[in-house]
């Protein structure tokens, strides 16, 4: 689960971890209020959406405005909100239709002396949480670690211990920060991995984290995500979720209890297993065509959940055929032969349907496909699936 | 041989008592594993599925000499469970039950690792050695006994897998769903040294998918250590990237763990890689033709 700037700056700032002023404004004259109330002769405005590369993006309404900007008066304050709010931001991570702003937040200047990067995350490999920095702050960090992996340094620490001070004061050095700023480097280090811990988070990334110019270290900017199967120990975290920001179709799904993934392409499918929905996908793209989502209805899916796959699969009217391909294994392909039957009439179809089923009483299964009377393909393999599908959606 | 589990293996389901538990116990015991021992805290001294049930591992342990053992007690649980079937000694443990916290899996891993003990899972379909002993929920009649050492990161995928190699008349000496999740106990390399040691393995079969670098490290050992012919699939060439593709696992990040990596690292090591998910079967058969 991903939340906004200000409701991460918010879980820093009561962890003791250095964040300037702010307030979120849902409207210009709240943003003006919020430049008066802060009392700098500087402020930046930030549109609100979860997607990263904010500052370089850009609103499809307004090309040449961007997500973040500086202003220097109420009035200015207001017009940045005014013209943000409403319009849709376009960044390397929302896709071309972009993403509504609906909050924008208005947050003190400081002296910035330098930029820096910070980010934590658990180390697959290690199996460990690890806090990297960077003297290249600003920068996206994949192309840091593609162009100059010389400038990242990286400390695992332990989940229960945290990160030792002289790891942070290592990092410190590496980032060859004055002696002045040591307490706060390490400070501010110590307390956003105990953060990261403490909340369950699966990121946690500061870009830029600035040195001010009298020594002190503030998150300038602040992202954080959180591990989904943690979150039952976390209620306070799960009200911070803002569906607005989610694809409709995937949260519909994920009530329904299915793993649903929206894709550009024109052939809907429906799997039972990650691996194989993944495999399904590729096999589509394989034989020429092009996969509309990625849809896993799980080991044990019954009618309801497989009726309302069709439904999220049928609403996307980009959709011209749907491929099922069940491997039944636990679940029997009489069940699932009968859950599509009836998922198939309630739902009502308008494209083309194959169907390929395989595994546990798969004979009993695809007899009672086709003694239905319903108008579907069947399908023997998977390549078989695969070129009928596409070939139905051409 | 065949590799962690034979007809030798006694085996402890933890959380006999939940549904799946029960499901699934009477799944293995009609497979012929020899489930002995069921725990559930507060439930000791029922039968389920005529099999005993106890408070606490150690006490199944002592009792019925369990040694490996199949978790399908709740997520918020399962890190509890694993534990405590490490403490009791249990050798295999295999964790079925998905959905478990990531920073519960860093705890659970380090004490893995200072045991002996071999953890498979969490979030997998468990570990077959077939016509011996099933542990876990995958179906046993698709398996034949064999030479083709299979390993995956997913479930429905390695059903296909196994369906398409005992279709083309390859057998398997042992299947083991890796699992989907970041932090699993055991990695391809961990089981690929150990099919190279089997003297029953002939040939390994390996399913991969975005996410992660375990498929690279793989590629990595099979180049210096692996003698015996391997084929491989990745899955998730079409995946977009910072989607997360069902498995918690299985997402590409800061534009690492595509399939491209992976596919070229497995080809570079002179693994054959199948190209469609049609395809695995006959690519063991090509790897073994090759060698």
């Amino acid at each position: 689960m991903k939340i906004h700037e200000f409701q991460a700056k918010e879980l820093l700032r009561a962890a003791g971890v250095a964040v300037l002023e702010n307030q979120v404004c849902p409207s210009a004259p709240a943003a003006a209020s919020a430049f008066e109330a802060l009392g700098g002769e500087v402020a930046a405005v930030k549109a609100q959406i979860h997607a990263g590369g904010r500052g370089k993006g850009t609103l499809k309404e307004h090309p040449e405005q961007h997500g973040v900007q500086l202003v220097r008066s109420a009035e200015e304050a207001a017009d940045v909100a005014d013209r943000l709010l409403g319009c849709h931001l376009v960044t390397m991570q929302t896709g071309k239709a972009g993403q509504e702003v609906r909050q924008v937040l208005v947050e003190a200047g400081c002296a910035i002396a330098r930029e820096l990067y910070l980010g934590i995350v658990v180390d697959r490999s290690l199996a460990s949480p690890v806090l990297m920095v960077s003297s290249a702050g600003g920068m996206e960090i994949e192309k840091v670690a593609a162009e100059t992996p010389e400038l990242i340094f990286k400390e695992a620490f332990d989940r229960d211990a945290g990160l030792d001070a002289y790891q942070a004061r290592k990092l410190a050095a590496a980032l060859e920060l004055p002696a002045t700023s040591m307490r706060s480097a390490v400070q501010f280090m110590q307390r956003l991995c105990r953060l990261f811990v403490e909340q369950d988070c699966s990121l946690v990334e500061i870009n830029p984290l600035v040195v001010t110019e009298d020594g002190q270290l503030v998150a300038l900017d602040a992202k954080m995500s959180f591990d989904d199967n943690a979150l039952f120990r976390h209620k306070d975290l799960q009200e911070l979720r803002d569906l607005a920001e989610e694809e409709p179709t995937e949260v519909q799904a994920g009530d329904a209890g299915l793993s649903f993934v929206k894709l550009d392409g024109n052939i809907g499918c429906l799997v039972n297993g990650a691996g194989l929905a993944m495999s399904t996908m590729d096999l589509i793209k394989l034989h020429g065509g092009e996969p509309a989502n990625f849809l896993d209805v799980g080991g044990g899916a019954n009618v309801k959940q497989v009726t309302e796959a069709f439904r999220i699969l049928l609403s996307d009217h980009n959709v011209r055929a749907v491929l099922v391909n069940i491997f039944g294994g636990i679940m029997r392909c009489t069940t699932i032969a009968s859950a599509l039957l009836e998922a198939y009439e309630s739902v009502g179809f308008n494209v083309p349907l194959v169907v390929r089923l395989e595994g546990t009483e798969v004979t009993e299964g695809r007899k009672i496909l086709e003694e239905s009377g319903v108008d579907i393909i069947t399908a023997n393999d998977l390549t078989d699936a695969a070129k009928k599908v596409v070939a139905a959606a051409e | 041989m065949s590799i962690l589990v034979g007809k030798e293996t006694r085996v402890l389901c933890q959380g006999i008592t939940g549904q799946a538990g029960e499901f699934h116990t009477r799944g293995c015991l009609e497979y012929g594993t020899q489930v002995a021992a069921g725990c559930t805290p507060g439930k000791g001294g029922q039968e389920v599925a005529g099999v005993p049930v106890f408070d606490t591992v150690s006490e199944a342990v002592k009792q019925t000499g369990v040694n490996a053992t199949m978790i399908f007690v709740p997520a918020p649980f399962t890190a509890d469970a694993i534990l405590e079937a490490l403490d009791a000694g249990i050798e295999v443990i295999v964790a079925i039950t998905e959905g478990v916290p990531v920073l519960d899996m860093v705890r659970v891993y380090e004490k893995v690792r200072q045991s002996n003990a071999v953890l498979i899972g969490p979030n997998c379909p468990g570990v077959i050695t077939p016509e011996e002993c099933k542990i876990g929920i995958m179906p046993g009649y698709i398996h034949r006994k064999g030479s083709v050492g299979v390993i995956s990161r997913s479930g429905t995928l390695t059903y296909e897998a196994v369906w398409q190699l005992s279709n083309l008349g390859l057998g398997q000496s042992t299947c083991v769903g890796l699992g989907g999740d970041p932090i699993v106990g055991t990695s391809f390399v961990d089981l690929l040294k150990m099919f190279q040691q089997d003297t029953e393995t002939e040939a390994i079969l390996m399913m991969g998918e975005i996410g992660g670098t375990a498929e690279e490290e793989a590629a990595a050992l099979v180049a210096e250590q692996i003698e015996k012919p391997v084929a491989a699939f990745i899955a998730g060439r079409t995946a977009p990237p910072g989607k997360r593709m069902g498995h918690a696992g299985a997402i590409i990040s800061g534009g690492k763990g595509t399939a491209e990596e992976k596919v070229s690292a497995l080809e570079a090591a002179g693994i054959v890689v199948a190209e469609s998910p049609a395809d695995m079967g006959a690519a063991v058969k090509r790897a073994m033709e090759q060698a």
